[in-house]
């Protein structure tokens, strides 16, 4: 059925002629799309958007994304927003049951995990007229596991280490390029009666990030990636350098972590009783926004280098977009909608309301952009490749035993606990992954 | 109606006739056809609802628990293979291997069983004595029982995922009550109430206790109002103090509700899954068997097999105080 599925996109995407009409309400189509008539273009018909853009921030930009999609297409769109967590819990039974035309869904193998068992079609053809707008990365992130494209991309963040730029010019600190003098910094700032680094697990995703940052500087990105799918075993001796790393910076982090939320921890650092913190820029930053503090003092630098081989070419950086249902009603107009989502100027629609993400055109021009955001798009620029982080570039069930293993271990970083959480995480690897 | 059935009833009538069978199958004999409908109707709706929402799941359960799937696609009755990556291995029959797994590699599946098990200790020893004592506090009509009986019965009326949310301004480390009043806020030395292992349990059945507490509370009033005041006279005539009274006359009367406060406590404790996933998804000291059913049948990749599989357990351990108690009330049914 999967070859099926492939061998007719591939059709779609030589006969071409036939879907370029979709975009421009000047020709018509003959594919048949149960929403709009069989003889009239896209235009006027309308197309049914899942959305978990449920915070109120997201929830207007996407509104303000939707309207300029209608104006451009002339579709109309129907948007049905579900909060964040239930929109991804029900994600299996709402693509399977009746799902929206499209649908708001994550990059990697998140996105290729429900492309591989034929719940989302291929937008190969709405590749071809977008992907000049992107670069090759933003395409292979985009990409399913049979090599076609499944998603487009909307936005970006990067996970980085966030500081206060009044607090470091106060206590005369410098950026941490090298390891050595990221623990340095971190013992200078406890010696001057600061919280080094807030942390908070207790949603347990938090600490993934310092897994995978540690793990790119240390072993490389395809070594991450590598891991993420099983291909090595998490008793590698690798993973056990990654937990010696963690182990030294623990005692520098805030403790008591996997009892706090990061809002929490962002608190501290926006009071300026921590000194820095890791994480995305879509909390911190967003935090800093939803509390009215001063987003302006807030600054970021990107995770030190450990292994010189690597140096600081890789990072998280999360992208989100959209997908069309397999059971889409109304596939002509929704591959319209995408068409216009994925360009330049819908990014930049988008982004207008949005003080913490980046958009990943080429190119993109966005004059609302803030000294975070202009940052933010030149370091992911300058990585060699980003993952998407651990419960995106993994099976969610290996990352759900992950979250409990790495609350253990910050609970007890010992060598000993070291050994023996690497043993059940490869053990639960098995159980996943492979039998 | 056949000639068989005749003769059954004549047979049946002649085996026992001393025996009260063949009279009750006389009554039903004697009932109309519209009778018969209206029977048919009242128990057949309630039965098609039972097999519907009760049994079809329950078995439907166990079935799932000897298979791995994701919740896509369909089921086929082909083995697993070995050595294949899940995504291909879907919807196979998978043996026992859900429960083996849960038993030696699911790091979650032992705390959860001691936890459920420690949950139900801690509502038979404090909370269910707890709200006996308040019941008859309050029964003794001291100054002010109405307004204790209110705050008492106040958390009752939340939802335990409120009751949560309520607690999280008293346990935060940081920003919340506790630790500002006894000055644990800072860095050093804020006591991590629902983040550290060792202590967030306990934390959590403070907030269940609270909550049950009142729920007992309300079940034992009921219970004391209905006790016959001439049997306290009569304990009172006879020189018994207030303790004794309690104990050797007004207790033993209560018995219906003993029961139906030992059955609501294991129930509660047994179905406790609201506050922890409130307050941590249930991970980190706070595993718990229906937590960890929902953590792998709720979500994005779903390991239904695996969760039915703990279902299945989480079954089977209900069973017990139910069977007990289902035993209980029938012999007492046959003795009277």
């Amino acid at each position: 059925m999967l070859r099926g599925v492939a061998g007719a996109a591939g059709l779609a995407a030589v006969s071409g002629g036939l879907l370029t009409a979709c975009s421009s309400d000047s020709d018509s189509s003959d594919k048949k799309s149960g929403g709009s008539s069989s003889t009239g273009s896209v235009a006027g018909s309308t197309v049914t958007f899942g959305s978990n853009y449920s915070d109120p921030a997201a929830k207007t930009a996407f509104a303000a994304l939707t309207t300029a999609a209608t104006a451009s297409s002339q579709v109309k769109v129907t948007v049905n927003t579900v909060d964040h967590n239930t929109f991804q819990d029900n994600i299996t039974s709402y693509l399977q049951g009746t799902p929206d035309d499209l649908f708001t869904w994550f990059a990697g193998y998140r996105m290729q995990y429900f492309a591989a068992q034929g719940l989302a079609q291929p937008l190969d053809d709405v590749w071809e007229k977008i992907g000049g707008n992107f670069g090759p990365a933003a395409k292979k992130l985009s990409t399913g596991l049979d090599g076609h494209q499944y998603l487009v991309p909307l936005y970006n963040y990067p996970w980085v280490v966030f500081y206060n730029k009044s607090e470091f010019a106060k206590h005369h600190y410098t950026v941490p390029t090298t390891w050595d003098e990221y623990i340095a910094l971190a013992k200078q700032m406890k010696t001057d009666g600061l919280i080094p680094l807030a942390f908070a697990d207790k949603d347990g995703w938090p600490a993934l990030g310092t897994f995978d940052i540690l793990n790119m500087r240390i072993n490389g990105y395809d070594y991450h990636m590598q891991l993420m799918t099983h291909k090595i075993p998490w008793t590698d001796a690798g993973v056990a350098t990654v937990f010696q790393h963690w182990a030294e910076l623990l005692p520098y982090a805030q403790s008591g972590a996997n009892g706090r939320i990061w809002q929490d921890a962002a608190k501290t650092l926006e009071s300026k009783q921590a000194g820095m913190m890791f994480q995305g820029t879509n909390q911190v930053a967003a935090q800093y926004v939803t509390d009215k503090a001063n987003l302006d003092d807030l600054d970021f630098f990107t995770f030190p280098t450990v292994n010189p081989k690597w140096g600081q070419d890789y990072m998280d950086a999360p992208t989100d977009g959209f997908m069309l249902s397999k059971k889409a009603k109304n596939t002509d107009a929704a591959k319209a909608i995408l068409e216009y989502i994925g360009s330049g100027p819908a990014e930049a629609e988008y982004l207008k309301t949005d003080q913490w993400d980046v958009g990943l055109a080429n190119g993109l021009q966005v004059p609302t952009y803030n000294a975070i955001q202009k940052k933010s798009v030149t370091e992911i620029g300058k990585c060699k490749a980003v993952a998407q982080f651990m419960d995106r570039d993994s099976d969610p069930a290996m990352a759900k035993a992950m979250i409990s293993i790495l609350q253990k271990f910050i609970d007890d970083p010992s060598t000993g606990n070291i050994a023996s959480l690497q043993k059940s995480a490869e053990q639960q690897a098995k159980a996943i992954y492979t039998s | 109606m056949s000639s068989t059935s005749h003769a059954d009833t004549a047979a049946a009538a002649q085996d026992g006739a001393t025996a009260p069978v063949p009279r009750r199958r006389r009554g039903v004999r004697r009932l109309s056809l519209r009778d018969r409908i209206v029977v048919a109707v009242l128990l057949g709706i309630p039965l098609l609802l039972d097999l519907a929402f009760v049994w079809f799941p329950a078995i439907g359960t166990a079935l799932l628990s000897f298979t791995k799937w994701n919740g896509v696609g369909s089921l086929h009755t082909q083995t697993c293979k070995p050595n294949v990556p899940s995504i291909l291995n879907n919807g196979c029959w998978y043996g026992v291997q859900n429960y083996h797994q849960a038993a030696t590699i699911y790091p979650e599946f032992w705390p959860a069983v001691r936890h459920n098990l420690i949950w139900l200790a801690v509502f038979v020893v404090i909370a269910t004595p707890l709200g006996m004592l308040f019941a008859v506090l309050i029964d003794r009509g001291i100054r002010g029982s109405r307004m204790y009986q209110s705050i008492l019965f106040l958390p009752v009326m939340l939802s335990l995922a409120l009751v949560g949310i309520i607690w999280e301004f008293m346990y935060s480390q940081n920003y919340g009550l506790i630790n500002t009043v006894i000055g644990h806020t800072s860095d050093s030395n804020a006591i991590d109430w629902l983040g550290n292992p060792h202590l967030n349990l306990w934390s959590v059945l403070v907030e269940a206790t609270w909550r049950q507490s009142g729920y007992v509370m309300v079940l034992y009033l009921a219970g004391l109002k209905a006790v016959d005041p001439t049997l306290r006279e009569a304990a009172t005539v006879d020189g018994a103090n207030a303790w004794q009274t309690f104990w050797r006359v007004v207790f033993p009367v209560m018995k219906p509700i003993n029961i139906v406060v030992m059955v609501v406590t294991v129930i509660e404790s047994l179905r406790a899954f609201d506050l922890v996933y409130i307050t941590n998804k249930g991970i980190n000291g706070l595993e718990l068997l229906s937590v960890l059913v929902t953590s792998n049948i709720v979500g994005e990749t779903q390991r239904v097999g695996f969760g039915s599989a703990l279902g299945v357990v989480l079954l089977v351990i209900s069973l017990v105080p139910i069977s007990v108690f289902l035993y209980q009330t029938f012999r007492r049914e046959e003795a009277s």
